[in-house]
């Protein structure tokens, strides 16, 4: 059932572009895209171990400058008089480095900031990212400032019986962002239900209880933290070379809270939480645009966002998981109930 | 020496809103356990009110000030009132992630309605400095400096002295107990939303005619403030005091002798280098953060 569905929304979402044929559109759902394999990672971290990371835009943007540096090259003087140059690499590498930098990145903040808990911890995650922007824009001889990198190439993949292909047009970077996220999806879903998984959770539900079982808090928390940070590095190198463009407006706060809104409202802790709550704020602003100012709109995510806490605070996702368990168990068929109960965890 | 004198000069004029930012949000985040997103929003709110009863109602520059408050204190308890109180006993995450979406909305508000072009208030003070030595000062700051140490002596004693005040720190120590012994605790939680935001509105109607307004002015004043908050230790109206001169005097030093476009980044470091290394603040009691 649950494979099924899996299938449909996979082949459904790879049907978009054919019988799609407004570019707006199409590019809407490429961002979106990279958006949500953002907030897929986002999820690892808020769902399954429970930390609030409002800086997770940080990896995806050091994702991002990485990818685009690695690919156009640069040359900086280091204090001392030392030189770095650096000749371009092609993009595909950019992309494994900014996995890599950005996964690093999330092994140093998560060393330094799992040593607090709850609003400390958001504060500093905050901090991290704001810090990064300041970096970013400062720091001109590397990253052009507020001027941004520009050019950036887009990439290029070699494929084993045809060459090398470069994608340039928006289908193809459709069908490339597609494949990560399904990635993503496919390797978030395994380590949920690993063992790592399960000592996620166990953190999340009662830390106490987890440690005295043998749980290493730090370690099980800084090990997700690279993986998120490194997932969110990936997308923030597909947007790089998709948009092609990049200045330190992308390590921008808003755009972390994107990231918590499509969680949120598709339901933490929920593998396809991301997806849908993704979907439906990736592609909002295409319905809206027509009928509402920018600013309008952003009232109206504000808003939203209220009242999915107020309403739905488990999110849409989990929410329908136990309607839909709830239908299964009604009295008639009483001995689906223990099978139900494990789909909903399953499936939430 | 005069460079430096003239940075701490500097550093008591910012110090002052700083310590008002830190001490509205010391109280809201010690006594509800809410972090507070909106606390940068309703220090951009004094500002524009600021601008709205000067420009647009042509009233005193000196009677607009205490507008700003009130208006401030109303904003607050409403944000209290419908967002905070349907939501008591649920978790900090919850809490924190509806007053983004109040900062996002009402942010998004501003921008609608004024735009984003800034704009300046303009003061009865006069231009011309006043020189001291080899400082100078602009008549305005010294105000602003004046008005802010008034308005900490009042909280200090508003919390140190008074029944509300009482109420408050009996309410910080122990919600249940405090309860028991007749405090009205939703009383006490709105009272202090409103105080703390008021306080955040008039750093931003202070500080706003000293530099220029714009709709995300309050989102650095807001990070700002969580540093302050974080150096002085949760719930310490001191601490918010003396954190908000330290990081003004971090910021002064940072941009005059490292790099002016580092400035902002100070406050960041100061967090992250205290929550490393002393995390219950520097004037804290031993509490549990973690």
């Amino acid at each position: 059932m649950k494979l099924a569905v899996t299938i449909l929304t996979i082949a459904a979402l790879a049907s978009f572009p054919l019988w799609l044929r407004d570019p707006y559109l199409m590019n809407a759902l490429i961002t979106t895209g990279i958006f949500i394999i953002g907030a897929m990672s986002l999820n690892l971290l808020l769902g399954f171990t429970g930390q609030l990371s409002l800086g997770h835009i940080a990896f995806f943007g050091i994702g991002a400058y990485v990818s685009a540096l690695t690919s156009l090259g640069f040359d900086v003087g280091l204090p001392g008089g030392f030189r770095i140059v650096h000749e371009p690499w092609p993009p595909a590498v950019g992309f494994v480095l900014a996995i890599i930098v950005a996964g690093l990145c999330g092994y140093l903040v998560g060393l330094l900031s799992f040593r607090v808990r709850g609003a400390y911890f958001v504060i500093v995650t905050i901090s991290f990212a704001e810090v990064v922007r300041l970096v970013a824009l400062n720091w001109v001889e590397l990253t052009q400032g507020p001027l941004a990198l520009t050019n950036i190439p887009s990439i290029t993949i070699g494929l084993p019986a045809l060459g090398s292909l470069t994608l340039r047009t928006k289908l193809q970077n459709y069908y490339l962002v597609l494949a990560v996220a399904v990635a993503t999806y496919v390797l978030i879903s395994r380590l949920v239900h690993s063992h790592f998984g399960r000592a996620m959770r166990g953190l999340m539900e009662n830390e106490t209880l987890a440690v005295s079982v043998g749980i290493d808090v730090t370690k099980t928390l800084t090990l997700a933290a690279v993986i998120s940070a490194g997932i969110a590095g990936a997308a923030g190198s597909l947007y790089a070379h998709y948009i092609r463009i990049i200045d330190p407006e992308v390590f921008a706060f808003i755009n972390t809270v994107t990231m918590v809104i499509m969680v949120i409202t598709g339901g933490k802790g929920s593998l396809a939480g991301p997806v849908v709550g993704g979907l439906i704020f990736g592609l909002l602003p295409v319905f809206l645009r027509p009928i509402m100012a920018p600013e309008a709109q952003w009232i109206a995510y504000g808003g939203v966002l209220i009242v999915i806490l107020f309403v739905l605070p488990r999110g849409i996702v989990p929410s329908l998981a136990q309607r839909w368990a709830k239908w299964r168990s009604r009295p008639r068929a009483a001995g689906a109930v223990s099978f139900s109960e494990r789909d909903v965890k399953e499936n939430a | 020496m005069s460079e430096f004198l003239q940075h701490l000069i500097n550093m008591l004029v910012l110090g002052g809103t700083y310590a008002l930012l830190g001490i509205g949000l010391t109280l809201i985040f010690g006594i509800m356990n809410v972090v507070n997103f909106t606390h940068g929003v309703l220090y951009t709110f004094g500002a524009y009110v600021m601008f709205i009863v000067v420009h647009q109602l042509g009233v005193n520059f000196f009677v607009a000030l205490p507008l700003a408050v009130v208006a401030g204190w109303l904003l607050g308890a409403a944000i209290e009132l419908t967002l905070l109180r349907p939501l008591r006993g649920s978790d900090i995450d919850t809490t924190m992630l509806v007053m983004i979406g109040a900062w996002i909305a009402m942010q998004s508000g501003t921008l609608w309605i004024w735009g984003g072009v800034a704009k300046s208030v303009s003061t009865p003070f006069p231009e011309a400095p006043l020189v001291l030595g080899p400082v100078s000062v602009s008549w305005l700051r010294l105000f602003v400096l004046a008005a802010a140490a008034l308005l900490i002596v009042v909280t200090y004693f508003l919390i140190n002295r008074s029944k509300l005040g009482c109420a408050m720190r009996a309410t910080f120590q122990d919600q249940d107990t405090a309860s028991l012994m007749g405090v009205n605790v939703d009383l006490i939680y709105t009272s202090t939303f409103a105080i703390g935001s008021s306080l955040a509105a008039a750093a931003g109607a202070l500080l706003g005619p000293v530099y220029v307004i714009f709709p995300q002015m309050g989102d650095l004043a807001a990070v700002k403030a969580f540093a302050i908050v974080i150096l002085g230790g949760l719930g310490n109206i001191t601490g918010a005091v003396i954190g908000g001169f330290i990081l003004a005097l971090a910021e002064e030093l940072g941009a005059g002798y490292v790099s002016s476009g580092y400035r902002d980044a100070m406050g960041f470091l100061i967090i992250i280098a205290v929550l490393i290394f002393k995390p219950t603040g520097l004037f804290a009691r031993s509490e549990r953060v973690g």
